[in-house]
């Protein structure tokens, strides 16, 4: 039991945590926009593995991963413009073209996978890129600073997000018009354009998330890679309370749980692996239930809104 | 606004009209009678490079080697997780008059046993599971998984020089719990003192999870990784991003992932359980048998990874396990 304290599964932990949190961050981080302009958008699995798709198929054909890079935020961002022109414009429930998209999204990955690529390749992804003096850290070095680009940018994100809400008036309009878009549109704010815009944004994210998987985490795409990752990044939004910080708390005790239960089972801990797969989960339901963000919720959320009603 | 929903209304039309387009060729009326009609159902991708991979390509082998689409007419639904997806499209398939369908998935049974009755003409065979419900109607076909387990693991073990072999599972059910359960058996035959370390994913789809869980085994000091189920793909490729770590693969041969580290895969061939499925139904015989593919009738194979250099005792021992396993005088207890 005293080996999981041994220097070496400490890094390892870190590490898998860093590296697992990516994907959520750059996904829920994008549906905050989205959710705090009020558009609530459940297709980001859809997105996700489009933009994996689109990244993976740019890099291997171009040989670049900046350029593979690109196409997954084009991809993102066309998913984006196909989401709001049905919930914003068209004012279609939310929820529910959110799943349209989900399975628009993952068949249309796995179909151009199919017909393009066909079998599981792998492809020499971002590699890690230590950071001077910060890397020669003991312990946090290694686990923190000597990881992808990718990675970094998801932690990036966090501050990013944070100064974008709080500090721009791009963020002030987004939520005004999250919580009361009557109003804002009568102070001459155009809420069609702010979620269009917002909603768009976060499919950007969201298709960063996907490459993130196949340019630098997996390395490869496999049909429906993620798993099921852009609905718990969707959860994650809800648990940080729509704040950039609270959601890296939530990606963050997601993934480490999920770190440290791998590391369990490796050495032989006496826990079931049936336990500790739920770990992670459970948890997270845990902290969930002991803070309650309900108060924070965007008042507009899944509401659409029509110029000239209420 | 009115222009705004018949933009909405075209559009739907139009895509409509696209989907109902005359779907596949219609199949050429065979000169030589009616084409045979084989649908089958899969729990994911057929290229997931494991188990829906597996029966495709057998399946695509069979109407090959029967004469194409004239002779027998393959129809097939991927990526039917959900067991309701699975049964609406089983029964889909059987009403529209299929001769042979095939549920691939263990998690199918159910809808197999319910949707059999009613179709008593229809050819059904599901699996991995040796269950036919006493139908005359049903096949039931599996895996003895832990045969080519134990081979991968007599090679592994004669393979691993730091003496610590990382398992990757998905989720500890079926052949991927078979496999492993005589993988671990055969690297004890070699060596009771080396370490086998197993994870399980509790996903068969979770690539990223699975990823780490390869990476957690090499960062604890393993140097040979085996795993089972599609999402072992990242497992693959943890291993050739450290280098020097050996990979062990089953369900289908995962050698084009890792040429040069990829040591060897158990193959899955349908192959010889379709046909008999097929001859059988000439003559008037449609289910109530189980099939198991075993090393012994060719249905596991132990495929070599010729890109990778096998030291020539290694190879012996290996094919010894194998002659031992189809002999009988090496048991592997699934």
């Amino acid at each position: 039991m005293s080996e999981i304290f041994s220097v070496t599964v400490l890094v390892g932990i870190l590490a898998s945590a860093i590296r697992l949190a990516t994907p959520y961050l750059y996904a829920a981080i994008g549906e905050s926009f989205a959710q705090t302009s009020g558009v609530v958008n459940l297709g980001v699995e859809g997105i996700m593995l489009v933009g994996a798709f689109a990244g993976f198929y740019v890099a291997q054909l171009t040989g670049n991963l900046w350029l593979g890079l690109l196409g997954a935020v084009i991809a993102g961002i066309l998913m984006g413009l196909l989401m709001s022109f049905i919930s914003v414009t068209l004012r279609a429930e939310q929820g529910i073209s959110g799943i349209g998209l989900y399975m628009f999204g993952l068949g249309l990955s796995s179909l151009l996978f199919k017909t393009t690529i066909g079998t599981v390749k792998t492809i020499v992804g971002f590699p890690p890129v230590k950071i001077p003096v910060l890397g020669d850290i003991p312990i946090l070095g290694e686990a923190l600073f000597n990881q992808s680009v990718l990675v970094y940018g998801a932690f990036l994100l966090v501050p990013l997000a944070w100064w974008l809400l709080d500090k721009t008036t791009l963020g002030l309009k987004t939520k005004a018009v999250g919580q009361n878009p009557a109003a804002a549109d009568s102070l001459g704010v155009s809420v069609l354009r702010n979620r269009y815009f917002n909603v768009c944004l976060g499919a950007a994210l969201a298709g960063v998330a996907g490459a993130s998987l196949s340019l630098s985490l997996v390395n490869l795409f496999q049909e429906n890679l993620t798993a099921g990752q852009g609905f718990i990044a969707v959860a994650l939004v809800y648990f940080g309370g729509w704040r950039p910080l609270g959601i890296l708390a939530g990606a963050l005790l997601f993934s480490t749980v999920n770190a440290i239960q791998l590391w369990v089972q490796v050495l032989g801990i006496g826990i079931p692996a049936d336990i500790a797969v739920m770990l992670p989960y459970l948890l997270t339901i845990a902290a969930l239930a002991v803070t309650a963000n309900r108060a924070r919720q965007p008042a507009a959320l899944n509401k659409p809104f029509e110029r000239g009603e209420n | 606004m009115k222009t705004r929903s018949w933009l909405v209304v075209l559009l739907v039309i139009v895509v409509l009209a696209a989907g109902c387009a005359p779907q596949a060729a219609p199949a050429a009326g065979g000169a030589a009678g009616k084409p045979l009609r084989v649908a089958v159902v899969m729990p994911s991708a057929t290229t997931d490079m494991a188990f829906s991979q597996s029966m495709f390509e057998a399946l695509k082998a069979v109407q090959k080697d029967l004469g194409g689409e004239k002779a027998m007419e393959l129809k097939y639904s991927e990526n039917m997780f959900k067991v309701p997806d699975a049964a609406a499209a089983l029964r889909d398939y059987a009403s529209q008059g299929f001769d042979i369908v095939i549920g691939h998935g263990s998690q199918y049974g159910s809808s197999i046993q319910e949707i059999a009755k009613d179709f008593p003409k229809t050819t059904f065979a599901w699996g991995t599971d040796v269950n036919t419900f006493g139908l005359p109607n049903v096949y039931a076909y599996t895996a003895a998984a832990e045969e080519g387990g134990y081979v991968n693991g007599v090679l592994a073990g004669k393979l691993s020089k730091a003496k610590k072999i990382g398992v990757t599972g998905p989720v500890e059910v079926g052949d991927a719990k078979t496999y492993i359960d005589g993988f671990v058996q055969g690297v004890e035959s070699v060596d009771k003192n080396i370490k086998v370390s197993k994870t399980w994913t509790g996903s068969f789809s979770d690539v990223a999870l699975m990823t780490e869980a390869a990476k957690t085994h090499i960062a604890s000091g393993a140097d040979t990784l085996t795993g089972s189920s599609q999402s072992v793909v990242g497992s693959i490729g943890a291993a050739k991003e450290k280098g020097n770590v050996l990979w062990f693969g089953t369900q289908a041969d995962q050698a084009s992932l890792g040429p040069n580290f990829v040591v060897a895969s158990q193959v899955y061939d349908w192959n010889g359980i379709l046909k008999q499925m097929i001859e059988n139904r000439k003559k008037g015989k449609l289910g109530g048998e189980k099939f198991v593919l075993q090393l012994k009738n060719s249905g596991l194979k132990v495929a070599y990874n010729p890109g990778y250099k096998l030291p020539d005792d290694v190879k012996k021992a290996g094919d010894a396990a194998i002659e031992g396993i189809k002999s009988g005088s090496i048991k592997v207890n699934p």
